[in-house]
């Protein structure tokens, strides 16, 4: 049994009691002497020429301080994309401008036009209202296909079209993926769609902006993933301000899940009207504006095929994606559909030959960004699927169909440019047998008949890329970012520590599993290490918390902080004890001379480094604090093979989940009990997707789920108890803890088991349907099952 | 302005408020009880829910000076006044029934009015009662497993957290 609060222990979290007796600190329980509060008015049409915006009346309303319009940012830069993709002919994607309030069109509904400063936000509300807008509306683009045909609408004038990029990869390999098909003895097809999604972390948006005019210092508080990327999109590109004149601070954050990552208008303005007004700026966003604001995520429309040759092996893989990027980039979204997307259509197999060809599409719906999993999910759902397809048409098991073309030995280069490092795909397929219970299956399937129920198993793998990335392989793939993380520790004169991570935890609990890290490196007890994270004012730059990078990435610089404290740690003792540094032993938090009986404590060595009267100085300054920046030399791979067990009722068409199974190889585990949430968590996400969740726009770009009354989030009797595995595990070769990541796995590895189970249950009812998309609602099943 | 008067976990408190105010702003913006959350506007989420009168209320429903004269409980009332936590709470905790935090106090509220009704409520019942709470972290699982455990069940058998 691991020690605990060390690594390998369930330690219960630390961060739990303040938010368990509400005395958390979340952006929207800030409030600053002084604020006003801002409301923005917003397009209620998805497409359309903004003539005039009259905020003479609005102005006279009680409590308002001032009106921002599109005018007040003419000379103001634009919100940036983060990553500039380069198309199949070598052009680079079409980007258009992304102002801050609307200048000249609005886009999609939701779009700000004007922004309200009042003292109070039902002032401001009420003044909203009384602006006057002249809107000439244009016909809108909502499907992508349409968008792309000759004479569509145009969302961005400017533009020559509503392509934003057409990638092809590998594009070499296209001509002999075509010659696979060709002489294949057996390929299917599947056409299918991802469905769009809203990420809805429970915490709504907020921001905060605040200015000191003696100082000229200006400070946003805001519900970020990523304080230090916000700080920098917003002050290098958007509003000029230099770093050291531009504090960021993500406190306490309600979940992310990815919409939180974007640098989004809403910081870009509370920041600037607070200097504008001299003045704090508070904005809090409601749900419905979330739903209109908040970057989407997923919405492809694939087709894919697969070649098999006489056995069965995988011989080729061609797929073909439609993806929607909304009305304007958001700071990732081009590197969704690819480089997170198609790098990972290669999956658990040795498919030799692959070509992904994917066109992202302009259209006048909010941005889509990434999404719990990002690229990942929509790969794995369509490899996923249609192996299970291919297998139903091929008459074999879909798991020894899948087994017979695992990837078995390692590292594995892939077709698709990158190269795993570790994994066995067998491993957790047979855990997964185990811990479904497969060979009881044949029985609940005969009681869930005599119900009259219709009950399918579905099984799938998965394997995401994490701990993203490399800073050179993703400068060369077109990210205008270094990928890297950093930690500073700072050892206390009485051997107490403060790690400062420049990664963030909304949810994921770091400040604990960080924490024991740390302490089991030096063998002290884990509440003598404080993690700290969200405040660019105190943290290192770093990149922040996405694509389950934070302990693969951030906690391998954290490791690295500590292992300089510890070299110098020892070099101090070795001059307490008289000894060479190189005997120096640490262990249980004591410094001792091997092969002797001295040794010193780690709060006597921490003290003589602040209190040097005993101490050499000749060969090393004073003081115990190090930082670490710490960039991969590879992707982490965690891979995994999940089961899904459902009932269908063939009277109504409803789908309730008997059983989830999970097995998971993360590599080495820091605190299972955190992985375990993780896992639960992104499972949750996954069956939404699979059943419930769509995110709808009628023809004229009009939002049709804008509200939980409409848009179905998964709520606790949709789901069962799950059960998860993590006992397989082939630890990451490339960094020092062997750490793979486990954030996004439940929502990658979920919505494909789920809907080849509803399949699977369709056809032992001898329903001849082999596919329904997501989410699979009582309605669509129940219409599939009568066709 | 009118003013409204209420007591506010076993303190009295008064506060000037716009008819519209509801109770979920009275009680973060008014008494800087900032526990309570606001995770919708349709009264979906149940991040708000506080106990007026000894009931689960969603705060975001109710006028606050609907809660005149009434007694209202919030997370902020739940531990004990040294600080140790009330069993509910400390069963999130044990049962890491939290990620981020935002639902958590309402899901301890509506499990405490569940449990005042119901002590020992089947899986279902939890699951059943908890519809008008959302959580996106969790899935549920260590939530309802948290909530079994705070009534004294056993809940060993039930997959690990």
């Amino acid at each position: 049994m691991p020690k605990d609060g060390g690594i390998g222990a369930s330690t219960k979290r630390r961060e739990d009691v303040r938010f368990l007796t509400g005395t958390g600190n979340y952006t929207d329980d800030i409030n600053l002497r002084g604020q006003a509060y801002v409301h923005f008015l917003r397009s209620d049409v998805a497409h359309g020429r903004l003539n005039t915006v009259d905020t003479s009346a609005a102005e006279g309303m009680p409590g308002v301080i001032r009106i921002f319009t599109g005018k007040d940012f003419e000379g103001i830069g634009g919100l940036p994309c983060g990553w500039q993709v380069t198309d199949r002919h070598g052009e680079v994607m079409q980007e258009p401008g992304h102002p801050v309030l609307a200048q000249g069109k609005v886009r999609h509904v939701g779009d700000p036009i004007a922004a309200v400063v009042a003292e109070t936000r039902e002032q401001a509300r009420d003044a909203a209202e009384a602006i006057e807008l002249d809107i000439e509306e244009l016909p809108a683009v909502v499907d992508m296909k349409a968008a792309l045909e000759d004479g569509a609408p145009k969302v961005h004038d400017d533009l020559t079209s509503n392509l934003c990029y057409d990638w092809g990869f590998v594009e070499e390999n296209k001509a002999a993926v075509d010659e696979a098909f060709k002489s294949a003895a057996h390929v299917t097809t599947l056409e299918l769609v991802n469905n769009r999604l809203v990420a809805n972390p429970m915490e709504p948006r907020v921001a905060v902006g605040d200015y000191n005019r003696s100082t000229g210092d200006h400070t946003l508080y805001t519900t970020s993933q990523n304080p230090h990327v916000i700080r920098l999109l917003m002050g290098a590109f958007v509003l000029g301000i230099p770093e050291h004149k531009l504090r960021v601070v993500a406190p306490d954050v309600g979940g992310g899940f990815g919409s939180k990552i974007f640098h989004y208008a809403e910081e870009a303005f509370c920041t600037f009207a607070a200097k504008a007004l001299n003045r704090p700026v508070k904005w809090t966003c409601s749900r419905s504006e979330a739903f209109i604001t908040d970057a989407h995520g997923r919405d492809h429309v694939t087709k894919i095929e697969l070649a098999l040759d006489a056995e069965n092996n995988f011989t080729a893989l061609r797929t073909d994606t439609y993806a929607n990027m909304g009305a304007y980039l958001s700071t990732f979204a081009p590197s969704v559909p690819t480089w997170l997307h198609g790098t990972l259509m290669a999956g658990n197999y040795k498919t030799p030959l692959i070509y992904v060809n994917v066109k992202a599409v302009f259209t006048n719906t909010v941005p889509v960004d990434a999404y719990r999993g990002a690229g990942r999910p929509e790969a794995t759902y369509q490899l996923e699927r249609v192996i299970d397809k291919a297998a139903r048409e091929l008459g074999v098991d879909p798991i020894a169909l899948r087994r017979q073309n695992f990837i078995t030995e390692f590292p594995y280069a892939t077709p698709v440019a990158v190269e795993y490092d570790t994994g066995d795909y067998h491993a957790t397929m047979d855990k997964l047998e185990e811990i479904g219970d497969f060979k009881g299956f044949a029985a609940r399937r005969k009681e869930s008949e005599a119900k009259g129920r219709l009950r399918g198993l579905g099984i799938n793998c998965y394997i995401e890329a994490c701990g993203i990335a490399p800073s050179n392989l993703v400068g060369q793939l077109g990210a205008r970012a270094g990928l890297y993380e950093s930690a500073t520790v700072r050892v206390n004169a009485t051997g107490g520590l403060v790690v400062m991570t420049g990664s963030h935890s909304h949810g994921q609990g770091h400040e604990t599993s960080f924490a024991q890290v740390v302490a089991e490196m030096i063998g002290i007890d884990a509440d003598q290490v404080e993690i700290v994270h969200g405040d660019t004012a105190n943290t290192p730059m770093g990149m922040g918390t996405y694509g389950s990078r934070s302990i693969a990435v951030g906690g391998s610089a954290m490791v690295r902080a500590t292992e300089k404290i510890i070299n110098k740690a020892k070099k101090i003792a070795a001059h307490l004890m008289e000894a060479s540094e190189a005997d120096i032993e640490l262990k249980d938090g004591q410094f001792s001379v091997a092969g002797t009986d001295k040794s010193v404590a780690w709060g006597d060595v921490t003290l003589a480094a602040y209190v040097p009267h005993n101490y050499p100085l000749e060969d090393i300054e004073p003081g115990l604090e190090e930082t670490a920046f710490y960039d991969p030399s590879n992707f982490t791979y965690p891979s995994g093979a999940y089961a899904c067990e459902v009932e269908v009722d063939p009277e109504t068409g409803r789908v309730t989940i008997e059983r989830f199974a999970a097995a998971d190889d993360f590599g080495n585990i820091i605190n299972p009990m955190i992985v375990s949430g993780q896992v639960h968590g992104g499972i949750g996400q996954g069956i939404g997707q699979a059943l419930l969740e769509a995110c709808v726009y009628d023809e004229n770009g009009q939002l049709q789920s804008g509200s939980y009354m409409d848009y179905a989030m998964p709520r606790a009797d949709d789901v069962p108890f799950y059960e998860v595995d993590h006992s397989c595990q082939t630890p990451c070769t490339h960094n020092p803890l062997g750490v793979k990541g486990c954030g996004e796995a439940g929502a990658i590895g979920s919505p494909p088991s789920v809907v080849n189970a509803v399949i699977d249950a369709l056809q032992s009812g001898g329903k001849n349907v082999t596919h329904i998309d997501m989410p699979l609602s009582p309605s669509r099943v129940w219409q599939a099952m009568q066709g | 302005m009118p003013e409204v008067k209420m007591t506010v976990n076993g303190k009295p408190a008064s506060g000037l408020i716009e008819g519209r105010t509801l109770l979920v702003d009275f009680l973060r913006e008014k008494l800087g009880l900032t526990g309570t959350h606001v995770g919708c506007d349709t009264s979906q989420c149940g991040a708000c829910v506080v106990h007026v009168g000894g009931r689960a209320v969603k705060a975001c429903t109710m006028f606050a000076a609907e809660a005149e004269g009434m007694e209202v409980k919030t997370i902020e009332g739940m531990a004990e006044p040294d600080g140790t936590l009330h069993p509910i709470q400390a069963a999130f905790q044990n049962h890491h029934g939290l990620q981020c935090g935002f639902c958590t106090p309402g899901m301890v509220m509506s499990a405490a009015a569940l449990l005042k009704d119901n002590p020992t409520p089947t899986e279902a019942e939890v699951r059943d009662y908890l519809e008008g709470n959302l959580c996106r972290c969790t899935g549920y699982h260590n939530i309802v497993k948290a909530i079994l455990a705070a009534s004294g069940q056993d809940v060993s058998k039930i997959a690990a957290e």
